[in-house]
Order: structure tokens, then C-alpha cells, then sequence
């Protein structure tokens, strides 16, 4: 994939040192589109470059491109909170999550780009028995897929998180489900990391490239409009999360889809702090630090549908007010950034990876917030659907009429409403 | 971001809880494609990125149901009528059903 | 260590010494220094370490833009990392100490990173540290992440505390400068009700002790003059120490007040900061503008400073900022600190120009300075260890051979940036303009005008001219009619040509100082394809620090435009995020933490309960008694087993006022509830209560409870603990949109009655003991499910209902809740020769599991009326609610799991919750997994552990043996499935 001179590794930095920098390839080519490709995957994020690559190395697909209406990695994979886990709760996403931990464990030699992928353990506290058991079920079902999970007592939390509040909580603090495997990955990294490789194997990443329309004959995709002209393509996969109702709109499709706004924040960077990934099970909170030593934290989505990439006040004092009640040592750290992104909520809380009713239209979208963790089985799935027609046996649940038949999967228990996913 | 209510004037978004899309009306239950019809408005949204029209119900407030019209992607609010009134105008399935004549 | 203050003037209070320790030395200030000037008066120049070099750094600002002078201030859980200097309000007793250094600031370990600088370029560590893959987590990332980072967190709780508050008026002035204080003043002067915010501590700006002419007299004169008219025009505040970080919609703005940081404690009663939550007509952004550097060699050595910066430190603070100085500018604004160090007695080796023809505000200034004025030249590198010793000039044209200049200061300006922010937070874009060589904002957000430095205009006279017509504008917005401008004969004379960075320098030219991002990142990254803003900023992490990139973003983009061959409009900038400056976590949560994180909702019977010495448990926000412990408890079973062992033997009392109670009235009452419920309530007579099942729209259960006809026309409902208010708002959205036509309505009741559950076979005695004369409580009269008003306790109207979730014989009895505490010890007493005793929610939770009750556990949202077992109560004869999406092939399959019992075939093994169904003898894997257990106990009443699960096809598995398995436990239980009603399953006892 790499010719040796463009490899990423001590030797090849250490060479470039020696030079001022200047042998430094551009990490991806800043491809013009060309007349046609056999595949055009609309959307330049995560799982659209992830797609691209999977299709070029594991399934052998050549004229490939990606066409992104800004710069790559500028949506959800570049502003969110850099978790991964698999901690799922239904026999249709577990294997999945599982699938994408195990394809994060091998990702930084696989692409030959470090992405900081740093399995510090995702701890998910619970504060009373019908939690507790409501996690025992989970860790249970985590554990029957082969993934891995462990039970933490409050004893056990404390030894991991003495600076929790454990004494004087409002609801206190009596265990955890821990699992180990699940950590963070630097975000931005993977957008990156992906399109390097997937530019290495030929795919054309075409930037700045915002899709107007479809070509559709006798139900069939033939290509796409573009604000670079027109592209054509036999095949066409939407990897599109945030803005996939306007784009399938385009295709003539009406989605179970709402737009919904999650913030994010960051607070100036600490010496080490917090070790592992922490989710409050009292309230809307979950913190981690990164490696250059911000608190990266959230909360809850903002409970009304949304494009616009921030939030309100009351998300914001509700997300600080569950920091502090978990840990009441952060009162004096400062939030230096809030943010939000647009998540494509669905109408279960699960994503969508499914043919559509136009031929060669293939869907990946309604990654609620948990897209950022599935981005390579994401990648590695839509590849497959695109390429074989069929889809993946882990993401063989992700259908679109599941709504119809009634097999949602349904993690939380909210039904039919986006904003309580 | 504040909602105007049309009875206790803008409040402050916290008093209020968001239900979804306003322009989805509940089918007719007896109807012959009543589970499709189902299915879709219980499911299918057409989530624009201008206007939108939506319920809100403020629950710390005078537990009114609203039709509040707002840019999505500005968050301006444009607008909000009582959804009782919203609901009075159009006719569709003002009521439960009558149970079918057995 | 001699002094550098100045013996007269400034604003500082001489006759006042402040003592204060930086770093263990003790040092003396003033009242109305910052830290930063009080340590630059005591000549320390050194004041911390960047980020990834370690290099010394010194103060480069004197604002909240400081990316260099950040230190660790107060001690303990007080500490607060990453402070700027040059923002604190020195106080007695300050302690601060530098931080991302060790052992010293001076001699640091880690500045040996800046040995292997080559290496560690933007983006190196996306390029290494891969291998092997273990070494990651075990070995890189445990330094990286040492290294990283800037002061320390306290780690125990924060001691101060925080407040909210929210505040409304006509016209919000963000920034008290002269701009913000001539639009204050010309909106007040118009009745407008203002409220005008400042970061500082005095008003004013840049301009506080400024001796620039303005309006007949100094700036600083019109300044005092401004404040004491706001002062005394009515309906206005000015809040000092008070910055609007955050603009939201609907013209909502998020401000932090400092109110005790400046002091050494807390004032009794005051809160540490205050959230200001500021909703406004009209807003007047006039924010100022901030200072950029310039990017060359060494350019972060300490003695180099901001320009604007030196004049404050001379005119403000009165600090003799050094010995021998040099102006390095490409604009007209270093004028005045051309001005101010003469003034100040610094002898000015040199004014480097960038441009070949400086305007005549340098040239003016250079010659009252009796300066040498080098045109078309630049610094290319500043020289020194610690603290600059001299620079390297050149001419740009190669009119001369480069030279050194000796100097300990070196006074920089590479032009300003309006402080736009609050305009981009809405989504707004900001504009290059050319004219200023600066972003400025373009399409305004609704409600926000802006003036002064924040839209460019830089002038004195300018910017006050400016404000006054933003603040009367408002005023007319606002519906006021603006009182009259005041003349100001006003001008623009700002001149600028624009300069990034200057090559060929021998040391790093730092861009984001605080970051160590230099102008050869830009070009490492540009040329590796990282050329949009965005892409830049994240590969290189430029503005990205605590300062937000206040210096650094449009440097980092001019000198990215350089090497992309685009225009700085053409390349723009990245996204500006709130918080304006960072604003503490404590401040975003106020009083929500600890105990108050969330209110306590106390159950009618809670102050008898605290003195029975009962075990509380929170439940939603509830606090409900969780059991009642007794002298020879071993444990928390103990009293359960016992309570119910006196419920099923005697009786028991309980609250169970928090289910929700919703009353609902009308003539068309009983259609709506058969909308609304899943089973028929119109054929329900007057006198009767009814268990009904609520179904979302999608064929899930929603809720259950029961519900009670008082009256043709009148019905009680009860929902689950947990669902009160979302079965509340449901039945709004039912009535008010789905069927507005119906003639009901219903009110939310739960507070306002107090419910208790008597339970037990003397639960009929107990109440009866109670009952008012001629009350008839026999089975005949009042059998099970009936529901009345009845008269107790002399004349008490009750609402008595016979319900059974034990199983027994048993009632809930209602008074309006300020009863509700005398009914519970009238019950004690009455029932005590009965045994009455109070139960709790565990005891309640062990026989509603024996009695297969589904509660939280089974009402998970994922279960159907079937799948519970009460498939038989939805009726096919009505619409409701869930009617349609319930008969989905996937909600009738026959192999759904579906609720059964279980208990273990060894009645020694316990049972857990949340265990997986495998049939015996098979794998523990999801391939197998047949279903879950929701809930378990140990039934007193039969002696051994029992549960509730939900199997496949579990009603035809009555009989069967499974594996109740929680490998997360290490368990596997062999169990006997049966059916989900344990005790008394014919209900011969709740009818007796």
C-alpha cells in the first residue's frame, strides 16, 4: 500500500528531521473528479473514507471516489468525544461494536497512521439496584458475544476513581460495569489516517465536491450532480450522518431520521487527571482526557431538532451540573471550548447500513452519537453491502424496514422519539 | 433559546419539552392501509432544514401542547399557535374512533 | 529584587502594599496591579514554560489573550490551573507558582524536548510511536501525556461556591472601553434599561490611565466622567469582573461575574462567580480589538512583548518596563507606545518599521522620542537565554547588512484583531477586510450591532463616535427615542500593511505561542495537504490553548495564505467557539452539586418515617422509605423479611403517594380513556377501580396503573412512580392534538394527595378503627376494585380504594396531603394492637415479584401487553393508542420472550437480576441466550429465592428447567420455569 519512502515511521521522521520536512508527501491527493467511477461514496467523514478504503483493500474495487462538500473529516468524526467501547446491550449491535473494537485494535498498523488509539476502559457507573441489574444484564450480553466486560462494586469504583463523589452524593455512586477494551482514539486521526490509505490504493478523494442531485434511470442509479459537474457511477453509497435526510430526499427517499444537535466541550488542558472513560449514571455526563491533557466531556443531545452545530444554555448548565456532582474537584477548571455537532437521530437510537428502493443506492446513515466508535465496522460493512449486494452478518439488523416489521432495536426502551434516544 | 408561548408569553427553553414534527397528522386506525399509514407517521420525517413546524408542550409552564414554527438550522422561532387550534382546524381523526359496529 | 515602579503615576494605589509569593518568593504589589504587572514591577520576567519545547517564556499581553504568563493560583482544593497573570486582581496573600515545569522554572528537565525539535514538528506523532502496538497504552502515551498538559487540577472539591442568575433588559453593552461606555451612556440617556458588562476590573479598556486627548480633556477624565453618569441614570447596572462568553439564541447571552476572585477569601454569603444568564433587546458588542505578533526567530523570548501590552505596563501600571527598548511594528497603533516609553524614560534603541513608508503617526512619534526610525527593515531573530539581550535587524530591500541591536525589550504590533467572536457564535462569518488587513464581522446576528475596536475601528475619537451611534440605535430598536449625539470630532487613521512572519531567522518564529505551533508547522502542514483552516488547525493544534488562539489564528492564517497561494479572504478563518475566554465549570453549574445536584421530593409520611429512623432510598427524585430497621436486623433482608412477614401475617402500611395522580373530568372522560388505554374504561361503573395498561404509538407499553370512576363524568387515575410526568404530558398531547374535540379535562394531582397502601389480613380492622361511624367496609359493601369518598378520623373526606399489590387483602387510602402525615400516625396507633407495621419499598418490591407484578424492570419500553401477559386485556373493539403498530409481524411473533416466573431447583441458590435464560446443557453464548431476568428476590413467604424473566415462548415453558447465567458473576443457576404469580395465584386472599 505504502512505498517505503512514504511509510510513517521513526526512520522516515527521523530522515525527514534531518531535512527541514520537505520530503512529506501530501497525506491525501486533492483529486479533481473524473467523468465516472464504479462507486461514488458520498460523504468525506469517517465512515465514507473508511468505506473507500475497505472497498479498495478488502474487496478489490478500483475506480473509487469520495466526494465531500467541504474538507474531509469537518463533520461528526472531527467533533465529537473520541470514545470507542461495545458495550451494547442487543444481539443486533454488540456484534457489530465488537467488530469495529477489534478493527481499532489493529487500525494503527493497518493504515500505518497513529491515531492514539488508547484503551483506558469505558466505566459505566450505576446508583441504584434496578441500574445495577439493568447493567448486569448488559455486562451479561457483552460477555455472551465474546466481547468483555466486568462488574465493579463501589469499593471497586473507588480504587479506579478515588475523586468521584462517593459521600455526600444525591445519588450515590454503588458500582460500575467496566469495560476494559473500550477507550478513545484520536478523532481527527482516523479521517486522516483512513484517506492516506485509501488515496494510497487509488481511491479519489475529491473535496469541496457538494452533491446536488441524482441521475436516477428506470430505478436505477447512473450518477450524481455535483457543484463540480456531473460524476458518474454505477454504484453510489451515502455515507452522509447529519445531513442524510437532504441528501436522500434528493433520491426521492423519506427516512426515519431527525436532526438533533450534541454538544461537546473541553476544558483547558491538566496534567493528568482522569485515567479512563467515565460515564454518570445519575444524570447526562460522560469525561475523559485527552493526551494533550483537556477534559473531553458531554451530555445530552439538545432535545430539539437541530443543523445548527452548537447548543443552548440549558444543555450546557445541565452538562456542568452533572461534572460536578460526579466530580466536585472540577469547579475551578475552565471549559476553553463547547461545540456541537448534527446527529442523524433515528427513530430506535440504532443506524441504518441497507440497500434503498433505487437500484445500486446503498444507505449508511442514522448513527444517532454513537458514530464515531463504529466507524471502521462501519466502513468494513458498507464496503461489503456495496460491493457483494449483500450485507454484512453484523450489521445485518441495520435495516430500513425494521420500522415497518417491528424489529427495532431499541437499546434504551424510548420508542419512536428521536430526542430521548 | 426562548419559546413564545401563547399564553405566558417567551420563556426560557428549559420549561418546555420538545415532541417532533407538527405536520404528521395520527391516520385513520380503521382504515384498510391503516398499518402502513402507521408505520410512516409514526416513523418517516421529512426533517427540512428551514422551517419547521413542531410540538412543544410546556410542562413547567401552563401544560399547553404548542405549534411553534422554527428555522432549524437558524433556531429563529418564527411562530406558535395553540395546538388545540392547529388540531380543531383539520379534520382528520379529531377523535378516537368509534369502536366498529360488532 | 529592585523595584521597576515608577515613583508617580499609573492607576495603582501606592499608599497600599500587597504581599504575594510567585513560585515560594515573596514579592509586594499594589491595588490595581494584575499579577503580571506586579511581577514585571519586581523585575521577574521569567514567568512559565510552553507547551511541548519547555521553552521560558515571558508576559506577552496584558489581557485575557494571554497564551504565555498562565500559573497555578491559591493552594489546595482552591487551586486553579492555568491562570493568566495578566488577568488576575493581585490581592494580600496571593500564592501563584509556574507550572509544566520540573524541578524549576529556570531549570526546567523537559526543555531538553527542544533538543529533538526537528523531530517533533506538527503531526509528528501521528507518523511514530506505533510500534509495537502494546507500547502505546504501556509506554508512549503514559509520557506523552506527563509531558502534556499545562497546571495541575485540584483533586478534592471544589471549596467556593457558585450562584445563577438571569436578567433581562433593553440594551446589553458587551465591554466597557470608550466604545461600550459612549453606547452605554447614549442608550441610558434614552430611558433604555442597560446593563453594561466588563472583563475588568476598571472601565475602560486599553485606555484606563491613558493620558489621550479626548472631548476637552485625557481619555482617563472622560472615562470617570462616563462612569459616574451611568451610575446615576436610573435603570441601568455595570457589572465590572464580567465577561459575556456566549451568545444563544434567541438573544440569550452566558456571562460569568468574578465576584470574589480578587479577593483573598470569600466574603460571607457571596458566591465565588456568578452565572449571568442575560436575555436582550438590543445588543452592543463593542468587545475592542486584540494585538498580534509577528512570527520570527526566537520571538518568544520574555522581553518581547505586545506593543499595546508595553504602553499599559508604562502608562497603567507605572512599571519601568525596561532599560533599553525596541518597537518592531507594520502599523500606525505602535505610535503611542512609541509615546509612552518616552515618557516613560525607556531609552528606544530603535523603531524597526516593516514598511518602507511608515505613516506619520510613527514618524511623528519616533522623532519626539528622538528615536532612530529603520524603514522597510525587520527583526528577524531576538537573542538571549532566559530574557532577550538583542535582536537581528535587516532591511527588506537589502539596503544595509543585517545588525544587532542591543535591548531588553522589544515592543511588537503586526496589526490588530477586532474582537469579533460574539458575532460568529450564532454561526456567523467574519470578512477579511483589507483596508485594516483584518477579519471583520460581516452579516451580524440578530439584535447585535457593533462599534469601536470590535468593528474595526481603532481610533480613540472613532470608536467613542461609533458607540454613541450603536448605543442610540439600540435605543430606537428598543422603541426609545435616541437622545442627541454628542459632537466628537472623530477620524480613522489607522494604517497598516500587513506582515506574518519574517524569514531566515535562526530560531523558531512561534505562532501559537502557548502551543508551540511556528510559522514552520504552517508550512510542514501545508505541504502535507493540511491546507484548509480547519485541516490546519487540528493538524497543528493552532489556537486550540487556553487563549483560544487570540493571537495566533489570523497569523497562523496569513502565513498559511502565504504558502497556499491563496488570499486571506479566500482561505478565511476557523470556527470560533464559545466560551469568549474559558469560563470554570463551577460557575456553568452554580449550586447543583453534592446533596443539591438535584431537588429532594419528600413523600407525605417522610418526617414520621425519619423518626421510625427508616432507611431512605432515591427514587427518581423521591426519597422513599427503602425499609425500617429494628433492633436485631443483621441487615437490610432482615427488615424486609420481617415487614413482610407482618403484611401477609397482620398488616402494613405504606406510602405510595409517589404514584403519580391525575384526576380527569368531562363529559367525554371515559371515551378519552379508552383512547388512551389499551383496555375499555367506559363500560367501568361509578364506585370501581380498573388496572389499565397504556401503550405507546408503536405497540409498546407505555405504563400501568389504575385508574377509578368517582362519577359519570369523573375519573382518578394513578400512574407508575417513574412515569408520572411523561403520562401526564402524554394525556395533554392526546387531548389538546390528537382530539381536541373531546370534552375533558385533567389536572396533575400527585402532591396533592396522600396515598397509603394498608395491606394485610387485618388491613380491613385497621381501617375500620379509622372510618367514621356507619362506614361499611365488608366485603359486600366495598369488594375488591371498588373504589369511594369516604368519611375518617371525624369528618376527614378520604378517597379509600381496594387495591392489592401484596396479594392480600388491601387497600389505598387518599387525604389531600397536608392530612397525610396525622393519617400515617393515626394509622400507627390504631393498627397497633392489630401489629400494624410500616413497610417500605423493599418489602413492597419482594411481594409485588411474589405476586408477578411487572414494575420499572418489565416496563423497560421493549415489552408488549403480551409479552407482560396481558395480551387478553387490549380490546380489538376500539382504537387506541398503539392499536395499529401492536399487530407488527415482529411485536405478535410467537417465539417473543414473554414473562414467566422462576425459581431455583436448589432453593439454597440466589437469583440475579439481569442473569441470561440458556436451555440446560448448552454454551452460555449469544447464540443460545433464550431471554433475561428483570427482576429478583428472596420470598419470605416461601422461603427461598424467586424471579421474574422474560423467555421465549415462555408461557408454553411452564415446567421446563433452564440456566438462569450471569457470567459476569461467574454464575449459572439451574431453574424451574413456572408461572410469574407465585403466591395465592387464584387471588383468593385480595378478594377475602
Amino acid at each position: 500500500m505504502f512505498e517505503q519512502s512514504d511509510r510513517y515511521s521513526l526512520f522516515t521522521l527521523l530522515r525527514e528531521g534531518l531535512r527541514g520536512h520537505t520530503g512529506w508527501r501530501p497525506a491525501w491527493r486533492d483529486a479533481a473528479p473524473q467523468p465516472a467511477y464504479d462507486i461514488v461514496i458520498v460523504g468525506g467523514g469517517g465512515h465514507g473514507l473508511a468505506t473507500a478504503y475497505y472497498l479498495a483493500k478488502t474487496y478489490n474495487r478500483i475506480k473509487i471516489a469520495v466526494v465531500e462538500k467541504g474538507w474531509i473529516g469537518g463533520g461528526n468524526v472531527g467533533r465529537n468525544t473520541t470514545i470507542i467501547r461495545s458495550n451494547y446491550l442487543l444481539p443486533a449491535n454488540i456484534p457489530f461494536y465488537e467488530t469495529s473494537l477489534k478493527l481499532w485494535e489493529g487500525l494503527e498498523q493497518d493504515l500505518n497512521y497513529n491515531a492514539m488509539i488508547s484503551q483506558r476502559g469505558v466505566v459505566n457507573l450505576y446508583h441504584s439496584d434496578a441500574q445495577r441489574d439493568a447493567y448486569v444484564r448488559r455486562g451479561n450480553a457483552i460477555l455472551m458475544h465474546g466481547a468483555d466486560a466486568e462488574l465493579l462494586d463501589e469499593a471497586g469504583v473507588r480504587r479506579m476513581l478515588p475523586f468521584l463523589d462517593f459521600d455526600g452524593a444525591r445519588f450515590p455512586i454503588t458500582g460500575a460495569l467496566l469495560q476494559r477494551r473500550g477507550g478513545t482514539v484520536r478523532h481527527d486521526a482516523v479521517a486522516w489516517g483512513y484517506a492516506r490509505a485509501a488515496d494510497r490504493l487509488g481511491v479519489d478523494i475529491i473535496q469541496n465536491c457538494e452533491v446536488t442531485g441524482f441521475r436516477i434511470e428506470d430505478g436505477k442509479v447512473t450518477g450524481l450532480d455535483t457543484t463540480r459537474g456531473h460524476i458518474g457511477a454505477a454504484k453510489v453509497g451515502l455515507a452522509c450522518a447529519g445531513r442524510t435526510s437532504q441528501v436522500a430526499a434528493m433520491a426521492g427517499l423519506r427516512l426515519p431520521i431527525e436532526s438533533h444537535a450534541l454538544q461537546a466541550f473541553v476544558s483547558e488542558a491538566i496534567k493528568p487527571f482522569i485515567d479512563t472513560v467515565v460515564t454518570f449514571g445519575a444524570g447526562h455526563f460522560y469525561i475523559s482526557q485527552s493526551d494533550k491533557g483537556g477534559l473531553v466531556f458531554g451530555g445530552d443531545i439538545e432535545g430539539y431538532n437541530s443543523y445548527a452545530s452548537r447548543g443552548n444554555l440549558p444543555v450546557i448548565e445541565d452538562v456542568c451540573e452533572c461534572g460536578m456532582a460526579l466530580i466536585p474537584s472540577l469547579g475551578r477548571l475552565r471549559i476553553v471550548r463547547h461545540w456541537g455537532g448534527i446527529m442523524d437521530m433515528t427513530m430506535d437510537g440504532s443506524p441504518i447500513i441497507d440497500r434503498t428502493p433505487v437500484e445500486g443506492l446503498y444507505l449508511n446513515g442514522g448513527w444517532c452519537y454513537g458514530g464515531f466508535k463504529a466507524t471502521p465496522a462501519s466502513g468494513l460493512c458498507f464496503a461489503h453491502l456495496i460491493a457483494t449486494g449483500e450485507p454484512h452478518a453484523v450489521a445485518s439488523a441495520y435495516r430500513l424496514d425494521r420500522f415497518a416489521t417491528g424489529h427495532l432495536i431499541d437499546e434504551k426502551g424510548m420508542g419512536p422519539h428521536p430526542q430521548l434516544h | 433559546m426562548r419559546i413564545p408561548c401563547t399564553y405566558c408569553g417567551n420563556r426560557q427553553l428549559d420549561e418546555f419539552t420538545y415532541f417532533g414534527d407538527a405536520t404528521v397528522r395520527r391516520p385513520d386506525s380503521e382504515a384498510a392501509d391503516a398499518l402502513p399509514a402507521f408505520v410512516s407517521y409514526v416513523y418517516d420525517r421529512t426533517n427540512p432544514t428551514g422551517p419547521h413546524r413542531e410540538l412543544w408542550y410546556h410542562g413547567l409552564g401552563c401544560r399547553q401542547w404548542l405549534v411553534v414554527t422554527r428555522d432549524i438550522t437558524t433556531h429563529e422561532v418564527l411562530g406558535a399557535q395553540p395546538a388545540r387550534d392547529v388540531a380543531s382546524r383539520s379534520a382528520v381523526s379529531a377523535k378516537p374512533a368509534e369502536a366498529p359496529a360488532s | 529584587m529592585t523595584s521597576l515602579r515608577r515613583p508617580t503615576g499609573g492607576d495603582i494605589d501606592r499608599q497600599t502594599t500587597l504581599r504575594f509569593t510567585f513560585d515560594g518568593t515573596e514579592y509586594a504589589g499594589h491595588p490595581g496591579d494584575t499579577l503580571a504587572s506586579a511581577l514585571l514591577a519586581n523585575g521577574v520576567k521569567l514567568v512559565g514554560r510552553s507547551f511541548k519545547y519547555h521553552r521560558p517564556r515571558g508576559v506577552l499581553t496584558a489581557g485575557s489573550e494571554e497564551p504565555n504568563a498562565l500559573v497555578e493560583l491559591r493552594l489546595g482544593s482552591a487551586r486553579e490551573p492555568n491562570t493568566r497573570a495578566t488577568v488576575v486582581e493581585l490581592y494580600d496573600g496571593l500564592d501563584a507558582r509556574s507550572q509544566n515545569r520540573w524541578p524549576s522554572l529556570k531549570y526546567d528537565a523537559l526543555a531538553i524536548n527542544s533538543l529533538a525539535a526537528p523531530m517533533l514538528v506538527a503531526g509528528f506523532y501521528y507518523k511514530t510511536f506505533m510500534w509495537p502496538a502494546a507500547f502505546w497504552e504501556r509506554v508512549y502515551e503514559p509520557l506523552i501525556r506527563r509531558a502534556a498538559g499545562m497546571g495541575r487540577a485540584a483533586t478534592e472539591p471544589d471549596p467556593d461556591s457558585y450562584e445563577k442568575v438571569s436578567a433581562h433588559c433593553d440594551v446589553l453593552i458587551v465591554g466597557g472601553g470608550p466604545a461600550g461606555l459612549s453606547a452605554a451612556l447614549a442608550a441610558a440617556r434614552s430611558g433604555a434599561r442597560v446593563i453594561l458588562a466588563d472583563e475588568g476590573f476598571r472601565l475602560g479598556g486599553q485606555s484606563v490611565a491613558s493620558s489621550a486627548a479626548l472631548d476637552n480633556g485625557s481619555v482617563s477624565d472622560w472615562i470617570a466622567r462616563a462612569e459616574a453618569e451611568l451610575h446615576a441614570l436610573p435603570n441601568n447596572r455595570v457589572l465590572k469582573r464580567t465577561t459575556v462568553f456566549g451568545v444563544y439564541d434567541s438573544a440569550t447571552y452566558g456571562a460569568v461575574e468574578r465576584v470574589s476572585d480578587h479577593l483573598p477569601t470569600r466574603m460571607p454569603g457571596h458566591p465565588r462567580q456568578r452565572l449571568w444568564r442575560i436575555v436582550a433587546r438590543q445588543t452592543v458588542l463593542a468587545s475592542g480589538a486584540t494585538e498580534r505578533p509577528i512570527a520570527f526567530g526566537n520571538n518568544d523570548l520574555p522581553g518581547v512583548m505586545l506593543a499595546s501590552a508595553v504602553k499599559t505596563y508604562v502608562d497603567r501600571f507605572a512599571v519601568q518596563i525596561g532599560q533599553q527598548a525596541v518597537v518592531f511594528t507594520n502599523n500606525s497603533s505602535a505610535a503611542s507606545t512609541i509615546a509612552a516609553l518616552h515618557r516613560g524614560g525607556v531609552s528606544i534603541a530603535a523603531i524597526v518599521d516593516a514598511r518602507l513608508q511608515p505613516d506619520a503617526s510613527i514618524t511623528a512619534s519616533a522623532q519626539a522620542a528622538g528615536a532612530p526610525l529603520l524603514a522597510g527593515a525587520e527583526v528577524i531573530d531576538a537573542h538571549g537565554g532566559y530574557e532577550l539581550r538583542a535582536i537581528t535587524v535587516r532591511s527588506r530591500e537589502g539596503r544595509y547588512q543585517t545588525m544587532n541591536i542591543d535591548c531588553d525589550l522589544l515592543a511588537v504590533s503586526g496589526g490588530w484583531n477586532p474582537n469579533l467572536q460574539l458575532t460568529t457564535h450564532l454561526g456567523g462569518r467574519p470578512i477579511w477586510n483589507d483596508t485594516i488587513a483584518a477579519f471583520v464581522p460581516d452579516k451580524l446576528p440578530p439584535g447585535i450591532l457593533v462599534a469601536g475596536g470590535a468593528a474595526g475601528r481603532y481610533d480613540l475619537t472613532d470608536a467613542v463616535a461609533d458607540g454613541q451611534r450603536a448605543g442610540a440605535r439600540s435605543a430606537e430598536l428598543c422603541g426609545l427615542t435616541a437622545a442627541l449625539p454628542i459632537d466628537i470630532d472623530s477620524a480613522n487613521n489607522y494604517a497598516i500593511e500587513p506582515l506574518w512572519r519574517v524569514t531566515g531567522g535562526k530560531g523558531k518564529a512561534f505562532v501559537d505561542f502557548q502551543n508551540d505551533v511556528t510559522a514552520k508547522d504552517i508550512e510542514i502542514a501545508n505541504r502535507e495537504g493540511f491546507s484548509a483552516v480547519e485541516h490546519l488547525k487540528r493538524y497543528t493544534t493552532l489556537g486550540m490553548a487556553t487563549d483560544q488562539g487570540k493571537t495566533s489564528g489570523v497569523v497562523g492564517m496569513g502565513i498559511l495564505a502565504e504558502h497556499s497561494g491563496r488570499t486571506l479572504a479566500e482561505t478565511g478563518v476557523t470556527v470560533m467557539r464559545p466560551p469568549y475566554t474559558p469560563v470554570a465549570i463551577g460557575a456553568l453549574a452554580g449550586h447543583h452539586r453534592g446533596p443539591d445536584f438535584k431537588p429532594k421530593r419528600l413523600p407525605p409520611s417522610y418526617a414520621w418515617a425519619s423518626e421510625q429512623g427508616a432507611v431512605f432510598v432515591e427514587t427518581g427524585l423521591w426519597m422513599r422509605p427503602q425499609y425500617f430497621p429494628k433492633p436485631g436486623d443483621k441487615d437490610w433482608l432482615d427488615a424486609a423479611v420481617r415487614e413482610v412477614a407482618g403484611v401477609r401475617s397482620a398488616v402494613g402500611v405504606c406510602d405510595v403517594s409517589t404514584l403519580g395522580k391525575i384526576d380527569i373530568q368531562g363529559a367525554d372522560a371515559a371515551k378519552f380513556l379508552d383512547g388512551v388505554y389499551a383496555n375499555t374504561f367506559s363500560t367501568l361503573p361509578i364506585g370501581r377501580a380498573r388496572y389499565g395498561i397504556m401503550l405507546r404509538e408503536d405497540g409498546f407499553v407505555l405504563d400501568d396503573g389504575t385508574t377509578a370512576r368517582f362519577g359519570p363524568h369523573h375519573f382518578v387515575m394513578t400512574t407508575t412512580t417513574a412515569n408520572a410526568a411523561r403520562v401526564m404530558m402524554h394525556l395533554e398531547y392526546c387531548h389538546q392534538w390528537l382530539w381536541p374535540q373531546l370534552d375533558v379535562r385533567m389536572v396533575a394531582v400527585s402532591d396533592q394527595w396522600a396515598q397509603y397502601a394498608v395491606a394485610g389480613p387485618r388491613s380491613r380492622e385497621l381501617l375500620e378503627r379509622i372510618a367514621d361511624p356507619g362506614i361499611d367496609l365488608s366485603n359486600a359493601a366495598f369488594s375488591y376494585m371498588s373504589a369511594a369518598e369516604i368519611s375518617i378520623c371525624s369528618g376527614l373526606t378520604a378517597r379509600l380504594f381496594r387495591l392489592s399489590f401484596s396479594g392480600e387483602l388491601a387497600y389505598e387510602i387518599a387525604v389531600p396531603a397536608r392530612y397525610g402525615d396525622d393519617l400515617m400516625r393515626r394509622l400507627i396507633s390504631a393498627g397497633a394492637t392489630l401489629g400494624v407495621m410500616p413497610y417500605g419499598s423493599e418489602a413492597l418490591g419482594i411481594m409485588r415479584i411474589e405476586k408477578g407484578h411487572a414494575a420499572g424492570a418489565e416496563l423497560n419500553g421493549t415489552t408488549t401487553a403480551s409479552d407482560l401477559g396481558l395480551g387478553a386485556l387490549v380490546s380489538t373493539k376500539k382504537d387506541c393508542i398503539g392499536r395499529v403498530l401492536s399487530g407488527r409481524p415482529a411485536l405478535v411473533a410467537p417465539d417473543r420472550p414473554v414473562l414467566v416466573g422462576i425459581k431455583p431447583d436448589d432453593p439454597s441458590e440466589r437469583l440475579r437480576g439481569g442473569a441470561h435464560m440458556v436451555r440446560v446443557g448448552t454454551a452460555v453464548t449469544a447464540a443460545n441466550d433464550e431471554g433475561y431476568v428483570t427482576s429478583t428476590a428472596y420470598s419470605p413467604t416461601l422461603g427461598h429465592w424467586i424471579g421474574l424473566a422474560f423467555l421465549k415462548s415462555g408461557r408454553d415453558r411452564h415446567g421446563e428447567k433452564v440456566m438462569a447465567a450471569s457470567p459476569i458473576h461467574g454464575e449459572s443457576v439451574t431453574v424451574e420455569v413456572v408461572p410469574p404469580v407465585f403466591v395465592d395465584p387464584q387471588g383468593a386472599r385480595l378478594r377475602g
